[in-house]
């Protein structure tokens, strides 16, 4: 591991540090249903609360901005978490449900499911994603693994980088056949969170809330497993079950947030090491500050995202591709080794 | 030497050993059969010796429209294509020294693909109509392929060295920031460049004109010849990097010439036809298995594959759900996946 300046290094400074994050969350999601085309005020959003009178503006804050504010800080934490366990499971600074094929395989099967099942139900896309995240993440993991020296970086990557091309040509040839499904499908698959109702959100958050959960317990295994394998058996670890508990949690995280928002890339790599940069290697701490992170990102990208071509959107998946490719670039060239 | 031919013109020279120019007449005959079947099949069934009267002109006048000028271009851009990006996916798997390279995995294609449908949105009206001619789009596919060829190798420097395994990476991220880019181009443009672009980019050969495939075959030999010299330039490349700077040989110019080769070759490819996935992965493969990893043989051993590969998928595409028309490279990935899993079953212990 190359040695990272830590900005914050005490733990009371750390658990400080938590505090402010949430702080920022709350103002960031005030933000978020204030800003855009249609102004609001503070009135018109406690009145569309609490006093809804069925205006243009009370609809717009009720069925669009709120549940938008919430899916974008929800999934920012989720996407980022399943990046930050991703990295440490596979040993992999490049790893991230994007890159490695998790949110292909996911929107694969819930296109799948739109255009050959015809399903249009919230409960079917939310399996059909968890569905894909779990089938994609066992056979990246299971090829990534293959061979005599186990589990590499590289070939992991390699491994989910063809399962994703694969994955996204089918889905893009069952679209060619379904010109109504690509209508509907399309800027979900571009990676959006704008007009999801909050209906979609609650029918994912309850697994949402358990990835989370488990994750957050789950610093103290992936500190010792970062250790690398053989010394983590000697300590005594179930390295099996802790894998398998990791895997369960980037399903939940990953496909969940896929059923919710598309394939948004890019945040499950970017914000794991800007979290290690400020809180150290330290598992229990880069987890929580992974959620934070990531909800600030996709809040921030979000808020950024209905400004640059209004009043057309930019896809928030764009936006986060613009931001993560260059600092990809950065993490690639510094060194997969390293 | 004796199970050895060597072929000299000029600075470029070949060892074909006996047995691979038995395996290239083979592809070479396996394909021109395949054509004809080809030809012969649709919508209309022409037998084998009427499709021949008719590639000369000599058959019925409704059998010489429908394969000279319905059959003909669509399969012969089909073959090129494929040659294209077998081709394409040889040169890398050689410079990159991975085997499971290959234009779409490095970007070249995610590239090609950005500028296309950015062509198309930018270009056409609300009415769905081109403001430029149609033929600049190639221009735009091989820019974009090319470009993104160069910015890969660009960024993948570092001390003035190109590492396979940063090349690798980087293509990758390059490639999801590219996909991200061209769902946003399909998002703005009006639905039915939406849907045109979709089938562009799964890759299609279906209602290909003679102009297309006149642009191509030029584009495609140009490229080869120019290949020729540099075969045995790629054969030192897969010795890695200490060895070939002791052989004496420019590792980083020559890695520089033949991306640009690689990108050139899979852009012209994926102007015409869309980005047929896999093809680049799998062809090399098979044609190495063939007559092993000499790249006087590699070359055209690959690009006779590639060629059948396209033409069989294509031929699927067009008859097994008729009158619904798939994508082939639907199809180049059905078989391509599997083929990757395989390989990296088989590479397990390298």
């Amino acid at each position: 591991m190359r040695k990272v300046a830590v900005m914050i290094r005490t733990n009371r400074a750390k658990a400080f540090g938590l505090i402010i994050g949430v702080f920022v969350i709350a103002a960031l999601i005030w933000s978020s249903i204030v800003l855009g085309l249609t102004k609001v005020s503070a009135q018109m959003v406690y009145d569309a609360i609490y006093h809804f009178d069925g205006s243009n503006e009370h609809i717009i804050i009720q069925d669009t901005r709120i549940p938008r504010a919430f899916i974008a800080a929800a999934v920012g934490a989720s996407l980022a978490v399943a990046g930050a366990i991703m990295q440490g499971l596979t040993h992999n600074p490049l790893a991230s449900p994007g890159i490695l094929g998790i949110n292909a395989g996911a929107s694969f099967f819930v296109v799948f499911g739109i255009s050959f099942l015809g399903l249009s139900s919230l409960t079917a896309f939310t399996w059909l994603a968890f569905l894909g995240a779990a089938v994609a993440s066992v056979v990246v993991y299971v090829f990534g693994s293959m061979g005599s020296e186990g589990l590499t970086p590289i070939k992991i990557t390699l491994a989910g980088a063809a399962i994703a091309a694969m994955f996204s040509s089918m889905t893009q040839g069952m679209l060619t056949l379904d010109e109504r499904a690509l209508d509907q499908v399309l800027f979900w698959l571009a990676g959006s969170i704008q007009g999801r109702d909050l209906e979609i959100l609650l029918s994912v958050l309850p697994y949402l809330v358990v990835g989370w959960f488990i994750s957050l317990m789950f610093g103290k295994q992936m500190n010792v497993l970062a250790m690398g394998e053989d010394l983590a058996k000697g300590l005594g670890q179930k390295t099996l079950l802790v894998k398998i508990t990791g895997a369960v949690i980037i399903v939940l995280l990953a496909g969940g947030s896929v059923a919710i928002a598309g394939p948004i890339g890019f945040v499950g790599i970017i914000i794991p090491h800007f979290a290690r940069w400020l809180v150290g290697i330290d598992y229990r701490w880069v987890i929580p500050y992974s959620a934070l992170l990531g909800a600030i990102l996709l809040l921030t990208a979000d808020i950024g995202a209905r400004y640059i071509l209004m009043p057309a959107e930019v896809p928030v998946g764009v936006m986060t591709a613009i931001v993560g490719a260059p600092f990809f670039v950065y993490i690639a060239r510094r060194g997969i080794n390293e | 030497m004796k199970n050895y031919r060597s072929l000299r013109m000029g600075k470029a020279s070949f060892l074909i050993d006996k047995k691979s120019l038995f395996i290239l007449v083979l592809l070479t005959a396996l394909t021109f059969a395949l054509i004809v079947l080809s030809l012969g099949i649709g919508q209309m069934t022409i037998n084998p010796f009427d499709v021949i009267k008719a590639i000369f002109g000599a058959g019925t006048d409704m059998h010489n429209l429908v394969v000279q000028s319905f059959r003909m271009p669509r399969i012969l851009l089909a073959v090129f294509a494929g040659a294209g990006l077998a081709m394409s996916g040889a040169i890398l798997q050689g410079i990159i020294r991975n085997p499971l390279a290959s234009p779409d995995i490095i970007g070249i294609t995610a590239g090609a693909s950005f500028t296309t449908v950015a062509f198309l949105a930018l270009y056409s009206d609300r009415s769905n109509t081109l403001s430029v001619s149609i033929h600049w789009l190639p221009l735009a596919s091989f820019l974009g392929a090319v470009g993104m060829g160069f910015l890969v190798y660009v960024l993948s420097q570092k001390y003035g060295q190109v590492a396979p395994i940063r090349l690798v990476l980087i293509g990758i991220g390059l490639s999801a920031a590219a996909q991200a880019l061209t769902t946003m181009m399909m998002i703005l443009g009006p639905i039915f460049t939406a849907s045109r672009a979709n089938i562009w980019i799964t890759g299609s050969v279906n209602g290909t004109n003679w102009t297309e495939v006149l642009t191509i075959i030029p584009w495609i030999f140009l490229l080869t010849a120019i290949l020729f010299f540099y075969a045995r330039r790629l054969n030192i490349q897969e010795l890695g990097d200490e060895l070939t700077v002791n052989a004496g040989s420019l590792v980083q110019r020559d890695r520089l010439v033949l991306l640009f080769l690689s990108s050139a070759l899979a852009g012209g490819a994926v102007a015409f036809a869309g980005g047929i996935g896999f093809v680049g992965l799998m062809a090399p493969h098979m044609a190495r298995k063939l007559v092993g990893s000499a790249f006087g043989a590699l070359l055209p051993v690959s690009a006779l594959l590639g060629g059948l590969i396209v033409l069989l998928a294509d031929l699927i595409a067009r008859t097994a759900f008729a009158p619904l028309e798939i994508p082939a490279g639907v199809f180049t990935s059905a078989i391509g996946a599997p083929y990757f899993i395989y390989l990296l079953y088989r590479t397990r212990n390298r």
